[in-house]
């Protein structure tokens, strides 16, 4: 429960919208709860809206429109490389195709040890240093194979030593310190 | 010339509070400060500083727009950044932040409002540290908060993170995001100066554009003024990106520099990757018409490709060379606008889906002469239909490569056409 384990950081979370318009605090707390649920799960959405007080059908209807909540389980770490235009020009969908082979997966598929979910998005505001991904919100820029495969291990022996990066949750708490 | 808003390029740490100080930091504020609001809004007016998020609009008029008198008011600095090829706002929050609070801090004053929210894809919370930390130490000095500089102004800040659409970069679906509805836009009027966040009047400004006004009150509008042509003043930040030898972000001062310089020159990107030919160029994402060599002699402002049938608009320059198939490169931008449509008006959502459909059947090389009419007929269909730019901007990618490049399309499907279907 995302309410008792932050509950002085949603709360000054709401403070920074109206009083009378917690519905604000949305998005910030899908974050949080797709952090803590792993994905944005019936469970998650139901949270948030209780913790708003709103329908959760209103939280589901915004969960599906961004393409940052996951409606589906996905693995530790999610790799959502991009491959728009101007990453495409760059060889990023023959780089997809290269962790496609690696990870043995395919788009939108999860490693079996629930370790990485590969997925392909749009432009990502990295195009200057293409072939490019974000790994849980966090910029890989300028790839190749040899670094992907680096990437892929660091990744691997973070998860074995207990992974101590900053999450999303504390991202977005970061706010609420001032 | 010394950088006037990728300052983080000349000065090594200018994101600190105190390094920013040292280096005239919020001596705009405070020259702002000792003037009437009035007074700021005809001096931002007169310096002529137009919006840097696509449209131009002149920034001291939308301001003039905000209703005099107390009552909430809200500024909201629209950091959503997702057009394809886009990434000059990131750079500059992320290296000199505080240009872009004192920015906001003087429309505020301007305007009469208490509150900044600034917007960001969700996509660059790792990117927000520098801001973050900026904002916390704005309030320990004094420049956010009650009775900033002892003045009686008060203002407070707040970053908001999106969750990844594009959309909610539109002024009026963004404001829906932040207020916790679907990011969808809504039908002007009421226009956010009437009615934007919470129902109180609202100026939205790019990130890139409040970065231009400390230096303008700083300097005065006429230098300001004085950079760049009649029509566009300033400078203007370009993320070059695709095809050329050094991508990234270069700041120019408008109208004197050209896009030919921009690619090949020794300051600028250097030349084409490998040494190719340059083929074509998309000067505004996948927004504004592909250009041809010709326009290379177009100059960066906001008339500079008017005889060329495009625009700067945003100033994302994807750059791309002689091996580049433009059908493919059409069906990439229609493929992003489909995904980004965000399906309030029949004509966008089913027009893109249309769009893409016809394209990819073109590219899988089951297309035939009718499916390159189909496109012709679906796009124009879609203009002048749509409930905000989005749609319009969805058919530039098809009406353009099929105005300069229909002998690419042809050839396709004379190749499909040729070969029996099995
Ligand atoms: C589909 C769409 C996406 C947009 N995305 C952005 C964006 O990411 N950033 C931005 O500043 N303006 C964007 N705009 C323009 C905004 O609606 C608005 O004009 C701008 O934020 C106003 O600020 P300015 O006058 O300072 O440019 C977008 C417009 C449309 C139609
Ligand atoms: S034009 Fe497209 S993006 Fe804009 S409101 Fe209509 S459906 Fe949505
Ligand atoms: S096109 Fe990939 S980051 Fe912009």
């Amino acid at each position: 429960m995302i309410a008792e384990k932050y509950a002085k950081e949603i709360e000054s979370l709401f403070e920074r919208y109206p009083a009378d318009q917690r519905k604000s605090a949305v998005l910030p707390l899908l974050h949080i709860a797709q952090q803590e649920y792993g994905y944005s799960s019936e469970e998650a959405m139901k949270e948030v809206a209780e913790i708003i007080g709103c329908d959760p059908t209103h939280v589901r209807g915004i969960a599906g429109f961004y393409s940052l909540y996951y409606e589906e389980e996905v693995g530790k770490y999610v790799l959502e490389v991009c491959n728009d235009l101007a990453c495409a020009l760059r060889g990023a969908d023959e780089f997809i195709k290269m962790a496609e082979g690696k990870l043995g997966i395919d788009l939108e598929g999860t490693t079996e040890d629930g370790m990485f979910t590969l997925k392909n998005v749009m432009c990502l505001g990295a195009c200057d240093r293409a072939p490019m991904l974000q790994c849980n919100l966090k910029f890989h820029e300028n790839l190749d194979e040899a670094k992907f495969d680096q990437l892929i291990a660091d990744y691997r022996a973070k998860a074995a030593a207990g992974d101590s990066e900053p999450t999303v949750v504390d991202k977005i708490l970061i706010q609420t310190h001032h | 010339m010394a950088h006037v808003i990728l300052r983080h390029r000349d000065v090594e740490n200018i994101k600190e509070l105190d390094v920013y100080v040292k280096n005239g930091g919020y001596e705009g504020l405070k020259k702002a400060l000792s003037m009437t609001p009035e007074e700021v809004v005809n001096e931002i007016k007169a310096a002529g500083i137009r919006g840097r998020g696509g449209a131009g609009f002149p920034a001291g008029i939308k301001w003039s727009f905000m209703p005099k008198g107390d009552g909430q008011k809200y500024i909201v600095i629209n950091n959503d950044e997702s057009e394809t090829g886009t990434f000059k706002d990131r750079e500059i929050l992320e290296g000199n932040p505080h240009q872009v609070i004192e920015g906001a801090l003087i429309a505020a004053y301007a305007v009469g409002a208490d509150m900044v929210y600034c917007y960001w894809r969700g996509e660059y919370m790792d990117a927000a540290y520098p801001a973050e930390k900026a904002i916390k130490d704005a309030y320990k000095a004094g420049y956010l908060g009650k009775n900033i500089l002892g003045s009686g102004f008060d203002c407070d800040y707040h970053n908001h993170f999106g969750a990844g659409a594009y959309i909610c970069g539109e002024e009026t679906a963004l404001l829906n995001s932040l207020m916790g509805n679907l990011g969808q836009p809504w039908s002007k009027p009421p226009f956010p100066a009437q009615a934007g966040a919470y129902d109180k009047p609202t100026v939205v400004n790019n990130v890139e554009t409040l970065a231009n006004v400390p230096p303008t009150m700083v300097n005065g509008a006429d230098w300001y003024a004085n950079l760049g042509t009649d029509q566009s003043n300033g400078v203007k930040i370009v993320c070059m990106s695709g095809h050329v030898a050094r991508p990234g972000n270069y700041e120019v001062e408008m109208g004197k520099v050209t896009y030919r310089e921009l690619i090949y020159g020794d300051e600028y990107c250097q030349g084409m990757r490998d040494g190719k030919e340059f083929k074509a160029l998309l000067p505004s994402g996948g927004s504004g018409p592909v250009v041809l060599p010709d326009a290379l002699d177009g100059n960066v402002s906001f008339e500079g490709l008017n005889d060329y049938g495009s625009m700067m608009g945003s100033a994302s320059v994807i750059v791309m060379d002689e091996d580049t198939d433009m059908v493919w490169a059409a069906l990439k931008m229609t493929h992003f606008f489909k995904h980004e449509s965000c399906g309030k008006c029949t004509p966008c959502r089913e027009g893109t889906f249309w769009l893409e459909k016809t394209l990819h059947r073109i590219m899988e090389g089951h297309g035939t002469e009718e499916d390159i009419k189909t496109l012709d007929r679906v796009a124009h269909s879609m203009q002048g239909k749509c409930l905000c730019a989005l749609g319009e901007f969805a058919v530039s990618p098809v009406i353009g490569t099929l105005k300069h490049f229909r002998s690419e399309y042809v050839a396709k499907v004379r190749q499909a056409e040729a070969v029996p279907a099995d």
